[in-house]
């Protein structure tokens, strides 16, 4: 047993930049994912939506934590190991496909019908009416709730820990085993979680009020 | 991919399996139930308590949603004994549970209050009725009905956190299926019934709430 000094604080800091890694990744994978998502979502063919809808589901209404254990020890039983790093940053990505697919879709909707009905008068085909009229106003529209959503995929990534991925939460782990300072370390870690998080609350209540505001007028 | 599915193992521990989604519904109830009613009073504190009051309710409901509910749960179940306080794993379970429950529901109810029109407030007082009356039978009723359907949503989310209390071998599902695939290697098999179950559980969660809301919030009739 050795006890705490600054040098591991330094030591948990620059953990964090996994975290940051991994939310970056997954914020990728889910929003790649989460855009199909959405789109099949509101698709004219029915069993696109159903698909979306099974999916949604199928990851919202399941614990992440088993979404994890799945992937990375699913695929590992079946024969394609991967490690925990890419374990962990594929299945937030499906995870976050999920709920970036329901935000984006209500985003989508939110878009007035008769901004599509004019589009469509105009001659606009599918693609053109999308990028030109409906995305530039669902895009607006989507960003407070897509920041808040940011805030729960930094929180989710800290049970990347429990499948031996070293970022914040495994490094403080690490990091008690050997000085067993708990409360110190862990109280610690949760405000640097709370410094990474608050600022995009924050953004995003910000964003939300411009909106309100927008709308107002 | 040479790979034959063995769900005999789950099937044999099957017991095991449905007591630990057994004692996920009773932790995920109670904690559930304990965060309402902690946060009626926080949002009541939030929304009309003193200056100092306000302040410290906001301060714990920005802290617990700004942070990793793992490390919220290493925190009570590591952290306080080191300062002294001893705890079972399913008490410090419970704990984390309704302290992080009780955060996103104050919020969620204070929502609620603020949404109602201060006429109401105001008409209550003037037929005669108390601080407190006024709260129990006018504006509580509206806003608990005006927010039901994020609650519930909440109270699933709840639900399915309760899963990373098994780090601290708490007793659940989550817990029961590590313990079932540690001894019978079949993680894949395991975990694949353990998220349907989930599943199941968040499903029936939805129907229950549906129906409860339907009990304590009939419609009103449109004016």
């Amino acid at each position: 047993m050795r006890s705490l000094n600054p040098g591991d604080f330094i030591f948990l800091i620059t953990a964090a930049r996994w975290t940051i890694l991994l939310s970056l990744a997954a914020f990728l994978g889910g929003g790649l994912i989460g855009a199909g998502i959405a789109l099949l979502r509101i698709s004219s063919v029915r069993a696109a939506r159903y698909g979306a809808i099974g999916y949604i589901t199928l990851f919202q209404g399941t614990p992440l934590l088993l979404q994890l254990f799945l992937v990375f020890f699913g695929t590992d039983m079946l024969g394609v190991p991967l490690s925990p790093w890419v374990a962990a940053a594929l299945g937030l990505s499906m995870n976050a496909g999920a709920f970036l697919g329901e935000i984006w879709r209500g985003s989508l909707q939110a878009v007035p019908k008769t901004q599509l009905e004019a589009a469509s008068a105009l001659g606009l085909h599918y693609f053109p009416m999308m990028r030109r009229v409906v995305l530039p106003q669902a895009l607006r529209i989507a960003t407070a709730p897509t920041v808040g959503f940011l805030v729960n995929l930094v929180k989710s990534t800290s049970l990347a820990a429990i499948i031996g991925f070293v970022e914040l939460t495994r490094a403080a782990q690490l990091l008690n085993n050997a000085t067993f300072r708990p409360f110190t370390i862990f109280a610690s870690v949760a405000v640097l979680y709370f410094l990474l998080c608050w600022p995009l609350t924050i953004a995003s209540r910000k964003l939300e009020t411009r909106m309100a505001a927008a709308y107002k007028r | 991919m040479e790979y034959t599915f063995h769900f005999i193992d789950v099937w044999t521990n099957r017991q095991e399996l449905l007591w630990g989604a057994w004692l996920t519904v009773q932790l995920s109830a109670v904690s559930m139930v304990l965060s309402l009613v902690i946060a009626i009073f926080g949002a009541l504190a939030r929304t009309s308590g003193p200056k100092w009051l306000q302040v410290l309710v906001a301060a714990y409901v920005e802290f617990v949603r700004n942070t990793p509910f793992l490390v919220q749960v290493f925190v009570i179940f590591f952290g306080l004994p080191a300062l002294g306080l001893r705890l079972e794993a399913d008490t410090g379970a419970l704990i984390a549970m309704v302290l992080n429950g009780s955060a996103y529901t104050i919020e969620i109810v204070r929502a609620g209050i603020q949404a109602i029109n201060h006429g109401q407030v105001e008409a209550a007082y003037a037929l005669g009725l108390h601080k407190i009356q006024t709260f129990r039978s006018i504006v509580l009723p509206q806003a608990l009905r005006a927010v039901f359907t994020p609650l519930g949503s909440q109270f699933i989310l709840l639900m399915l956190n309760s899963s990373i209390v098994s780090v601290i071998s708490a007793e659940e599902l989550t817990a029961a299926a590590q313990d079932i695939q540690s001894r019978t290697f079949r993680s894949f098999e395991v975990y694949i019934v353990t998220i349907a179950i989930y599943l199941v559980l968040s499903i029936s969660f939805t129907a229950v709430f549906a129906t409860l809301n339907r009990v304590f919030f009939p419609r009103l009739e449109t004016r």
